[in-house]
């Protein structure tokens, strides 16, 4: 593939000149020079071998800055691999990594947060700020993609903005099979983060994943009337104000100090209801994540939300 | 010699050099986002490979009975990644909704020739 073809595609995809099959092949040639034909012949040729002459020039420059950062690439291979001789070996298990840190909070983690899966209770009980400006970081990144994207109701609507495979039976077909399990997975990954692998993230990315396959084979006129712009703003500020509600609330009640204590208890660890606030905040967590991810889709796909 | 036994590292390190090379080299600015995810992905596995403890389960505690600490990997490296994976996502999202309306503005995605558009707006001004 030419360098070019690729900003040429990107040019097409753009303005909305490319449809699917065109997208799966295809080759731009190059575009010929153009001559004014009103030019005497020997100016022509004069302009003809400057031309070639630049075009020389720009091809070795253009070899010399390739090899540049090739041997840049391999100089900071080099320097990067060196450092790796003074690290500790892989898996070693007095590495200065396993500290005690890590041992309070594997062997104390289950007492003090009921959370059985360790990294479930860490990011959401002992590091629960942390994971809040995560939330965070997620909600002003949909917002800057709204503002940047966002297009009025009444623009033209390009090529790529209403293709859908909704005449597809094989893809139809299967995406109807396939959502309703993915969906139901990201719904048990969320529920199950404080008790297995999974939690509000990984959960809310499959959930998320579920709803751009719909978006995807049905069409985004049919996904937005099923989840509304409404919706999805609504359930994003929920979640957030909950998730920062509940968590000063328990970091208040958490000081052993001040004479308050929580009235949420850590719970049985293995129970489903266990582990005090880290599955509402999972599901907080999983809300805002799934509802980030289809809006970043559909934003990008169709410029607005509804 | 701790190449050979550090070889997870010396990949994610290898990662790192070539998504760096990308990010400073290329003249397109969608490589240059490409270059920076996979010089994420070169610190995710960096980090994944400093929690891993041989012979060790994975930090899923059972519900009842004794917990001993030294049985189990180290779960802290497994929450920084997740942190680095959600702002990795924020980011690339970000970049790419700038880069459409940069696009917009100068028809091009080739980083030189829009310094070079915005110079000369600059001197029309």
């Amino acid at each position: 593939m030419k360098k070019t073809d690729f900003t040429k595609n990107f040019k097409e995809w753009y303005e909305g000149n490319l449809s699917f099959d065109e997208q799966l092949s295809h080759n731009v040639e190059d575009i010929p020079v153009e001559h004014k034909k009103d030019e005497p012949h020997h100016v022509r040729k004069k302009i003809r071998t400057l031309q070639k002459l630049e075009n020389d020039e720009r091809k070795a420059t253009k070899f010399g800055y390739r090899v540049f950062s090739i041997v840049f690439c391999v100089i900071i291979c080099a320097v990067l691999i060196g450092t790796v001789n003074f690290l500790p070996g892989f898996a070693d298990a007095n590495a200065p990594t396993a500290n005690e840190v890590y041992e309070h909070y594997v062997g104390e983690g289950r007492e003090q947060t009921g959370a059985v899966n360790t990294v479930a209770g860490m990011i959401l009980d002992y590091r629960a700020f942390d994971t809040l400006g995560e939330s965070f970081v997620l909600f002003t990144a949909t917002c800057a993609v709204l503002l940047l994207l966002e297009k009025a109701k009444n623009a033209p609507v390009k090529k790529r903005e209403t293709f859908t495979f909704s005449n597809d039976p094989i893809i139809c077909l299967v995406v109807k099979l396939i959502v309703p399990i993915i969906i139901v997975f990201g719904v048990y990954i969320l529920f199950n983060g404080h008790l297995s692998p999974g939690g509000g993230f990984s959960g809310g990315a499959i959930l998320g994943t579920g709803f751009i396959l719909f978006a995807m084979a049905y069409g985004e006129d049919v996904a937005a009337k099923v989840i509304s712009a409404k919706a999805i703003k609504i359930i994003t500020i929920c979640s957030l104000s909950f998730y920062c509600l509940s968590k000063s609330y328990s970091f208040f009640t958490g000081n052993e100090f001040n004479g308050v204590h929580s009235i949420i208890g850590p719970g049985t660890p293995g129970d489903f209801l266990s582990g005090g606030l880290i599955l509402p905040l999972n599901l907080a967590v999983g809300f805002v994540v799934c509802c980030t991810m289809y809006s970043f889709y559909m934003v990008f796909k169709r410029g607005r939300l509804d | 010699m701790n190449f050979l036994i550090n070889y997870e590292e010396v990949t994610s390190m290898i990662l790192f050099a070539i998504g760096f090379t990308m990010l400073v080299f290329s003249k397109n600015i969608m490589k240059k986002i490409l270059g920076l995810n996979i010089m994420d992905t070169g610190v995710y596995l960096f980090l994944a490979s400093m929690g891993y403890i041989e012979d060790k389960l994975t930090p899923i505690v059972p519900p009842t009975g004794e917990v001993n600490a030294l049985d189990y990997i180290n779960p802290i490296p497994a929450g920084l990644v997740l942190t680095g994976i959600v702002v990795s996502v924020s980011f690339s999202a970000l970049m790419l909704a700038l880069t459409v309306r940069l696009y917009k503005k100068y028809r091009t995605l080739n980083l030189d020739e829009i310094y070079e558009k915005c110079s000369k707006e600059d001197e029309e001004e």
